[in-house]
């Protein structure tokens, strides 16, 4: 996994609240047996008129013009402003591998949904969790102005305004380890290899029966 | 010192280390694999030359792609490319893992949530996780389970542990007697249009009070399935009596002496009665109606007597754009009655409805009556192989046949339309599944979601009734 290193960049916002995972990556594109190439399929029934199809040419693709992901205003964004309670539903994978793949690398919003959450840290994107007023006030200010851009500083743990304004945010203090430092999970485990043994037969001499087979 | 939850009591046995800034090691007894979440897991664990660290702990099936109608060819003949290529990968992945799969035409093959319980893989006081939301259900028997995604499903093939922090603990307290025709499905839809689908958020969510006491194992599963539609990774029911008896006898569960030694074990697994939770939701069971879901979130959803909701009354100017978005979706207007819903599809299925239960229950209203010439389609689709042999052995199958209904094989079908079974855009369906969300069963389908009861009356009647006026 890539470093998630300081970044400053243009702000597209998702105006709706419940942004299931169904929305973000429907399920057609689900077929896929790799990690990547999701991102033209990304909020794929908002984004064109007509129905997606996995092994369709999207380039050649009607877009709906008031999507805001197809406004040329947002193009380039790398920062994805939303409302609350996104990612919610379906637990796969494929919605923040598609985010990832479009070019979003953080998510602000004042909720996100458990599972969406927990996946964005282990794909790089980092989901930042603000209060309601402030996002609100996000909102407002991407609206009036033309290319607002926000700089995401992961390790000081702020998000920089136009004007200069810090907004601190929490942060898990081992995902920020790792997304820092782009570590793998499994790897960082399996350091914990003779602990897990060590529970596992414990288990097995108080459990039995959950080895019976 | 007060006592413990349930889901207190199962954390605290399944913590491998724990870090300082609350961070666990949590050892996990059992996986479910399926064709869609699994591929890429199984593509890291080769990249990193890495194997599976308990074989055994893992066992995979083929749900969401597979084909419902009769498939003489199996697999290699399944019609749409790519869900072959899937079904066929999951087949490849669980050979040269050596774990075990149910595959197409084996009669244990069937919907993950369906079969785990089922197979008696899912026991109590168990850590279990799916690469799938509604990894929920299982928590019906008292064990501690949820959806993960890929790279957690790589994970725990690696390491047979997750990295996770603690939720916390809510309880869902349903006291009184459901009215008859009020079912399990009812009761969820009910607690969701409550709370909201964010409500659970962060919490572990336990099921308590007399209406859960008094409902079958199937009905509690059905239950916790649909936790994480009110926002809980983890949906809980305490074990009793009828926990030890559903297990009993399955082909995975404990035998002999082993057996005796687990359900000594498993009477533990109950809350405290002095244990706090962070959040009560406290719900009279005797009030709740049948419901029927109106939009495109599960918590817009109302009794079947109710009136679809007018946006320009709604204070919160969020929520007001959610009902607007909805209704236009949906096609309907605010101020129409519920039971004004004209119904052409039905769809009888999916993991939170597909068991014998459901099928009897959707049967026995359907029983020597025809569905309305205004409905297209209505399939019946069991939840395993072994489902189906059941209600065919009861002679379920002629029924749905007899009243209009095809009776298809099983999978999770026209829930979430991988597979052909979609629902038509602009069309209203009578589904027992899960989500409403905007074009979850098939583009531009507008799904309600109603108990199996509902949806067999629905489609008797061709839009949306009270089914207590046909039992």
């Amino acid at each position: 996994m890539d470093k998630f290193v300081k970044m400053t960049a243009i702000v597209a916002p998702m105006d709706r609240a419940n942004v299931d995972t169904d929305a973000i990556i429907p399920k057609q594109f689900l077929k896929s047996i790799k990690r990547t190439g999701f991102g033209p399929n990304l909020f794929d029934e908002w984004r064109y008129e007509d129905v997606g199809q996995p092994d369709a040419d999207n380039s050649k693709r009607p877009l709906r013009k008031d999507f805001v992901l197809n406004q040329p205003r947002y193009q380039g964004a790398k920062i994805l402003l939303a409302r609350e309670n996104f990612g919610c539903g379906s637990s796969r994978e494929h919605a923040p591998w598609a985010l990832k793949d479009y070019g979003f690398d953080v998510i602000i919003a004042p909720s996100f949904a458990d599972i969406f959450f927990n996946n964005s840290f282990k794909n790089g994107i980092l989901p930042i969790i603000l209060d309601e007023k402030v996002v609100d006030e996000l909102f407002n200010e991407t609206f009036a102005n033309e290319g607002y851009q926000l700089t995401i500083d992961l390790a000081e743990q702020k998000i920089i305004k136009p004007n200069g304004d810090a907004i601190e945010f929490d942060v898990d203090s081992f995902r920020k380890h790792c997304l820092l430092n782009g570590l793998d999970d499994i790897g960082l485990t399996l350091q914990h290899s003779e602990e897990i043994k060590a529970y596992e037969e414990n288990r097995k001499a108080t459990k039995p029966w959950l080895y019976a087979n | 010192m007060s006592g413990k939850t349930l889901y207190d009591k199962l954390w605290d046995d399944h913590v491998v280390r724990q870090e300082e800034d609350g961070t666990a090691l949590i050892y996990i007894d059992r996986q479910l694999l399926h064709e869609v979440t699994s591929p890429q897991a199984f593509e890291g664990l080769r990249l990193a030359h890495r194997k599976p660290w308990r074989v055994e702990a893992n066992l995979a099936t083929c749900d969401h792609n597979v084909p419902t109608t009769e498939l003489k060819g199996g697999v290699d003949t399944i019609e749409d490319p790519v869900s072959r290529i899937q079904v066929q990968t999951l087949g490849m992945n669980t050979k040269e893992f050596g774990i075990t799969e149910f595959g197409m035409g084996d009669p244990r093959q069937g919907i993950v949530h369906v079969v785990g319980p089922e197979e008696g893989m899912t026991l109590p006081g168990t850590t279990l996780v799916c690469g799938d939301s509604h990894t929920a259900t299982h928590g019906a028997l008292g064990a501690l389970a949820h959806g993960i995604g890929t790279s957690e499903v790589e994970h725990v093939l690696a390491t047979q542990c997750l990295i996770q922090k603690k939720m916390k603990n809510m309880l869902v307290k349903v006291d009184g007697q459901l009215k008859p025709g009020v079912t399990p499905k009812d009761v969820i839809l009910a607690i969701i249009g409550k709370i909201g689908t964010a409500g659970g958020t962060g919490y572990a969510m336990e099921f308590g009070g007399q209406v859960f006491r008094d409902m079958s194992i199937e009905g509690r599963m059905t239950v916790c399935n649909m936790a994480i539609e009110g926002g809980a990774r983890v949906g809980l029911v305490g074990v009793d009596e009828k926990t030890i008896e559903y297990v009993k006898g399955r082909p995975y569960a404990p035998k002999g002496e082993l057996w005796d030694q687990a359900v000594e074990a498993w009477k533990e697994l109950r809350s405290d009665d002095d244990a706090v939770f962070d959040k009560v939701i406290e719900i009279d069971g005797s009030e709740i109606q049948p419901q029927v879901s109106w939009g495109t979130s599960p918590e817009m959803v109302l009794d079947v007597d109710g009136i679809i909701p007018d946006p320009d009354q709604e204070s919160d100017p969020v929520k007001a754009t959610s009902i607007r978005n909805a209704l236009k979706y949906m096609g309907l207007e605010a101020g129409t009655a519920i039971k004004d819903i004209p119904v052409e599809y039905v769809f009888i299925g999916s993991c939170t409805n597909s068991r014998i239960e459901d099928l009897r229950a959707a049967a026995n209203v359907l029983k020597g009556k025809k569905i309305s010439d205004k409905v297209e389609l209505a399939i019946a689709v069991p939840g395993s192989g072994l489902v189906k042999q059941q209600a065919e052995a009861e002679g379920l199958d002629k029924i749905f046949v007899e009243a209009g209904f095809e009776w298809r094989n099983p999978g999770c079908s026209m829930c979430l339309a991988m597979n052909a079974d979609r629902l038509p855009s602009g069309k209203h369906c009578a589904s027992t599944s899960n989500r409403n969300f905007e074009g979850r069963q098939g583009a531009g389908g507008r799904t309600h979601l109603v108990s199996p009861e509902m949806a067999a009356a629905a489609a008797v009647a061709g839009h949306f009734v009270d089914v207590r006026d046909y039992l």
